[in-house]
């Protein structure tokens, strides 16, 4: 059983585990942002459902919130480990030749979206937490798409939204098809479950860059 | 009488090694616990040899210069392994896998040691399959045969055109289930440089660690040598750079005799020799041979015009080839065993038809093949009235399902796609049937010094048969030597450990560090391979493919004269305390040297031709074979052992006579 | 053709190297990278210096000794092919070569181009056979019949050389294409089932002893390996360890 958590692979599966968690986090997080570009009453409901349910806020957001730290922290142990696999780095590298510019920077990818995380965070989490659960101000159903539309005014605040959003998809590109690789899954099916994956990754966050430019230019 | 006594049991031949088996003595396991053995090379041979005597309890440490046992040379055998299993049902049996071999060895093999060959061989397969080597099946989940090498039944096991390679990763692992039992001690970048003897008996061996440079002394009760044959000795051959035949030579000058090193076999189908910087030849299996069709232009002017590259072989029609195989054998076309198709090849380029630069090479034709199997392919699958391309595709497709990593492999060496035009082979240096001289149970003339595999001269005669050299090293790694090496341990269970502190292993490391100062003191002129492509040159043009007695005796002069020159003037750069492989090429060519001057001795003194040796002075005068090799059982029905004496030139003739009880002496004929 | 090559020199495993910078002239596309570099020490040994160190042995692709990173790629730029079957007419006249052992603290260099790979062999030691008696005695060949895809696919997965350019190419320096194909090899017959779950546990606790890194499926392994191994036996393994991890 130990294997289960110190091996290689045991770490290999547990990344390609919390990131397909947070996969299925992203679908559902984009969503309901996506209702907002056709219907501020929609939006506001969901959004009013996900900050009121206690499900949510007391078991999924801890979850999801162990999810991330989780795929980030494993990520840098790895990738320190992984580093560390070769002392001498070559003088000539090729990497280009053999494996995507995507595949090999993830960590870099990550960390750019790490960062957006730290910016989202400061956008809408803390804000939305303070309100809640700090100033116990009243809960009002439909202040939900205001304070989103305020977000999106700034350009500089939309411009790092989206190309946050386009390392999102580089991570994607890599990320969400390898992780059936990683848990073993590797059939006849897996070329349809690749072009899916890829395809996720590329439609998602277009879907929120969209959002994101629906918002800032029509408002 | 000869001093040579085979040991060869008594009673009827097919129950002799059941006898033997029977009759010697055996080993207890808890003395087998206090008995250790050296194994040398672990290729087949020597990987199954080890595994199997650690397994049965032996301690056993393995040498062998690669970074890994899995690198063997054994790994490169493409086609396949004979057994007589008779899965295909089409009358193949014990006696006929004997009769085939000892026939294609053109009658100078034992015949005891063959039938015991194919008797074990059955059993290869078995175990082979129960280590999970993946040999190639069938759709209803059975084993595949093929046949392979002019032989008229399917007996050939095979694993796509990497045979040996499954084979020796399936010794190999075996291996590693006794190193992770702690039963074989694995020396691996070490390299044998002597034979220690104490008391007349083979105590141990002096190696050096190729990473450090340091001399090592290992004793044990018996050594095991299976490094393989000396076909490098030709400089250009298809084994590997590091093959050599140092280990066998050094237990030769220790005493062991050499057997028949004149008998080497010409694979036909190699690519050629493209430029001076060749380093090494590339085989392709001889499974070519059952879909293409050898051929040069009938016309010179048709070939000169070839080699100035006026001319496309595609555009010659069939009445302008010369299918010269099919002509002179119509029996067995381009089937022949290996020698007749190497020497038909060299007979033609002699007489200048050669169709590459060098002159030096023939057609091998897969249109004709490819033509039929597109045909038969169009007709299965129901496509009523192909194109000619469709046939074409069709055919190309069959021929890559049977060939694909060869062809590809071709074209990436020749730059020439051998789908569209014929591809271009001439015969090469591949297997040595000569070895160390070994008794029925594998021991050669020192007692405890065993010689298995390529290493010894026993089972193949004048000619090895394809597919036999994996059948013959798992035979005697698996299923010979750790029995008959048992008889010879039994006595040693009150011996002890052997030190290595004793005055025989001062005087042979002693000579061993002599050895290495001196090649590391010559002159300084040329380089170790200026004087190895010399040597083969030498062994080429005067002991290759047609050997006559002009040129034998100057091929001793000649290489006695080399030798000399290189321990004068060699230069091998760097120092003998590190990792040198110049130093290490050094030690081998100079074995090779020596070697080289007894193969022509051997080949001058054997005026006949048999098998892979072909004196010009030995053919058939009349009749349907005229200028066919000719044979000389009267004179000749014996092996060859060399005792050495100092200078190879001065090596003492023994010889073994042959006796053929169960099988009748026929001429070769493959018309 | 003329190039210049830039060749990784190191004493031996304590020295520090560098990259050697070495002219070269008059070669042919025929010739072979080894061949190319056959010339070079020619050369190098004529003019009193100490040749270049590289393994190579079979010189024809199987025995897997070779390696070499050229041009940062494992066996250079062609595909399927080993360094000793790479020809010189994938360079043109006036190419730099760069010519640098594999890279991976499990495989230290011993000399200039030569590493230590037994880190390998140990992988191999751990779990890397069937614990069958080399006796001969067992069944007959044909007793258990094999379903033939299951047999084609555990041949492809055998035929790995062992030669690195799997560990060589990935920018992790993970091991997971070479385990993972023998650990497929006898997972797919039912002579290697038997023991499938001590094997993989065996094998994998090894790799990750030797210090290699971790695989994050760059798939630049599959790209590199001269002999084809497909990716599909890192997955294989993948589920063979999870399996064997919730049983043992």
């Amino acid at each position: 059983m130990s294997g289960l958590i110190k091996s290689s692979i045991a770490r290999k599966v547990a990344m390609a585990l919390s990131g397909l968690f947070l996969v299925f986090f992203l679908l559902q997080h984009f969503t309901i942002n996506f209702t907002s570009i056709f219907s501020a009453d929609t939006f506001n409901d969901l959004s009013h459902f996900m900050g009121t349910n206690p499900v949510v806020q007391f078991v999924l957001q801890p979850v999801l919130i162990f999810g991330v730290i989780f795929h980030f922290v494993m990520g840098f142990v790895l990738e320190l480990k992984n580093k560390n696999a070769r002392a001498v780095k070559y003088a000539k590298y090729n990497g280009g030749a053999n494996a995507s510019w995507m595949s090999r920077n993830m960590i870099y990818s990550g960390l750019v979206i790490l960062a957006f995380l730290g910016l989202h965070f400061y956008d809408f989490w803390v804000p939305e937490i303070v309100y809640k659960y700090v100033e116990f101000a009243p809960e009002d159903p439909t202040r939900y798409y205001g304070e989103l539309l305020h977000k999106f005014e700034s350009p500089i605040r939309t411009g790092l939204y989206v190309i946050s959003f386009v390392f999102l998809a580089l991570h994607l590109w890599h990320g969400f098809a390898s992780s059936f690789q990683s848990v073993g899954f590797n059939n006849k099916y897996s070329v349809a479950a690749t072009k899916f994956a890829k395809a996720f990754a590329i439609v998602i966050p277009v879907g929120f860059i969209i959002v994101a430019l629906v918002l800032h230019f029509t408002h | 009488m000869s001093i040579l006594d085979s040991k060869i049991p008594e009673g009827p031949l097919a129950d002799k090694w059941t006898k033997h088996k029977n009759t010697i003595n055996l080993v207890n396991p808890a003395n087998k616990r206090n008995i250790d053995v050296i194994v040398v090379g672990t290729g087949l041979a020597g990987g199954s040899a080890a595994a199997t005597l650690a397994e049965l309890g032996y301690n056993v440490k393995t040498f062998c210069y690669s970074d890994s046992p899995r690198r063997a040379h054994s790994i490169a055998a493409q086609g396949g392994i004979n057994a007589a299993k008779n899965y295909q049902g089409d009358g193949d049996s014990d006696y006929r896998l004997f009769y085939d071999t000892v026939k294609g060895g053109d009658y100078r093999s034992r015949e005891a040691n063959v039938y015991r060959l194919a008797e074990v061989s059955a059993n290869i397969i078995d175990q082979c399959v129960a280590q999970g080597v993946p040999f190639a099946r069938e759709y209803g989940g059975l084993l595949d045969n093929r046949s392979f090498g002019g032989v008229l039944v399917s007996r050939t096991f095979y694993a796509k055109g990497q045979t040996g390679q499954q084979l020796l990763l399936g010794a190999y692992s075996a291996m590693n289930r006794q190193i992770n039992r702690g039963k074989i001690q694995s020396f691996n970048r070490h390299e044998m440089l002597d034979l220690v003897k104490v008391d007349g008996k083979a105590r141990g061996i002096i190696a050096r660690n190729l990473v450090t440079g340091e001399i090592e002394r290992h004793a044990a009760h018996a050594v095991v040598l299976a490094s393989g044959g000396y076909g490098n000795v030709f400089f250009l051959s298809t084994n590997a750079m590091g093959s050599n035949v140092m280990a066998a030579w050094r237990a030769h000058r220790r005493g062991a005799f050499f057997a028949n090193p004149c008998y080497t076999q010409i694979h036909p189908t190699c690519i050629p020799v493209s430029g001076d910087h060749q380093s090494k030849l590339t085989l392709m299996s001889e499974s070519l041979r059952n879909d293409g069709r050898i051929w040069v232009p009938k016309r010179i002017e048709d070939s000169e015009a070839i080699r100035a590259g006026k001319l496309k072989p595609t555009q010659l029609s069939e009445e302008e080839r010369d299918y010269y195989l099919e002509r002179r054998y119509p029996a067995f076309g381009n089937l022949v065993p290996r020698d007749v198709a190497s020497r038909a090849a060299k007979e033609r380029c002699d007489a200048g038809f050669g169709v590459n630069k060098t002159g030096e090479a023939v057609y091998l034709d897969f249109a004709s093949a490819i033509q039929r199997y597109g045909k038969e392919k169009a007709l299965t699958s129901g496509i009523e009235n192909p194109s000619a391309a469709e046939i074409t595709k069709l055919g190309e497709e069959v021929i890559e399902n049977k060939y694909g990593n060869l062809f590809q492999m071709y074209e990436k060496i020749v730059d020439e796609n051998p789908y569209k035009t014929p591809m271009m082979i001439y015969p090469a240096v591949h297997y040595t049937m000569g070895g160390l001289w070994v008794d029925y149970n594998l021991q050669t003339t020192v007692p405890g010094c065993y010689a298995a595999g390529e290493a010894n001269f026993s089972d193949h005669g004048a000619n090895r048969l394809g597919a036999s050299a994996l059948m013959q090293g798992l035979a005697d790694g698996y299923f010979v030597l750790p029995y008959t090496i048992g008889d010879y341990l039994s006595k040693d269970i009150r011996t002890g450990k052997i030190p290595t502190d004793t005055p025989e292993f001062d005087q042979a490391e002693k000579e061993v560090t002599d050895r290495i100062t001196k090649l590391m003191g010559g002159s300084g002129q040329h380089s170790v391979d200026y004087y190895h492509k010399k040597l083969g040159k030498i062994m080429w043009n005067k002991c290759g493919m047609s050997r006559n007695e002009q040129g034998l005796k100057e091929a001793i002069d000649e290489i006695a004269a080399l030798r000399e020159d290189f321990w004068k003037n060699v230069k091998v750069p760097g120092t003998a305390d590190s990792m040198n492989p110049e130093l290490e090429k050094a030690g081998r060519v100079a074995d090779f040297l020596e070697l080289g001057e007894l193969f022509a001795k051997d080949a001058l003194h054997r005026n006949e031709s048999c098998g892979g040796h072909f004196r010009e002075e030995s053919v058939e005068q009349d009749g349907e074979q005229k200028g066919e090799a000719l044979r000389d059982d009267q004179n000749f029905k014996y092996v060859a052992a060399w005792e050495y004496k100092g200078e190879p030139k001065d090596a003492t003739l023994h010889k073994e006579e042959l006796t053929f009880e169960n099988i009748e002496l026929k001429t070769r004929s493959y018309k | 053709m003329n190039l210049t090559l830039k060749i990784w020199r190191q004493k031996d495993a304590k020295s520090q190297g560098k990259i050697v910078e070495y002219p070269i002239s008059g070669i042919e596309g025929d010739m072979s990278f080894l061949e190319m570099l056959d010339v070079l020490n020619e050369e190098l040994i004529n003019k009193g210096d100490e040749p270049v160190v590289f393994d190579h042995d079979c010189r024809e692709g199987i025995c897997g000794a070779c390696s070499l990173q050229i041009n940062g790629e494992p066996h250079g730029p062609d595909r399927l092919v080993t360094t000793c079957q790479l020809h010189m007419r994938m360079f043109n006249d006036g190419d730099t070569i760069f010519i640098e052992p594999f890279r991976a603290k499990a495989f230290p260099v011993v000399k200039d181009l030569m590493v230590d790979r037994s880190a390998f062999d140990r992988i191999q030691h751990a779990g890397g056979y069937v614990s069958v008696n080399t006796s001969g005695n067992t069944i007959d060949a044909n007793a258990i019949p094999i379903n033939k895809e299951d047999a084609d696919d555990a041949f492809n997965a055998a035929t790995c050389i062992g030669c690195g350019a799997c560990v060589a190419a990935c920018k992790n320096a993970s091991a997971m294409l070479f385990t993972s194909a023998k650990v497929s090899q006898y997972a797919l017959l039912p002579q290697g089932k038997v023991e499938a779950t001590e094997r993989v546990l065996a094998m994998v606790n090894q790799m990750d002893e030797e210090g290699f890194g971790n695989c994050t499926n760059t798939g630049a392994c599959e790209i590199e390996c001269p002999k084809g191994i497909s990716l599909e036996n890192i997955a294989r393994m993948n589920r063979e360890y999870l399996k064997a991890s919730l049983k043992g």
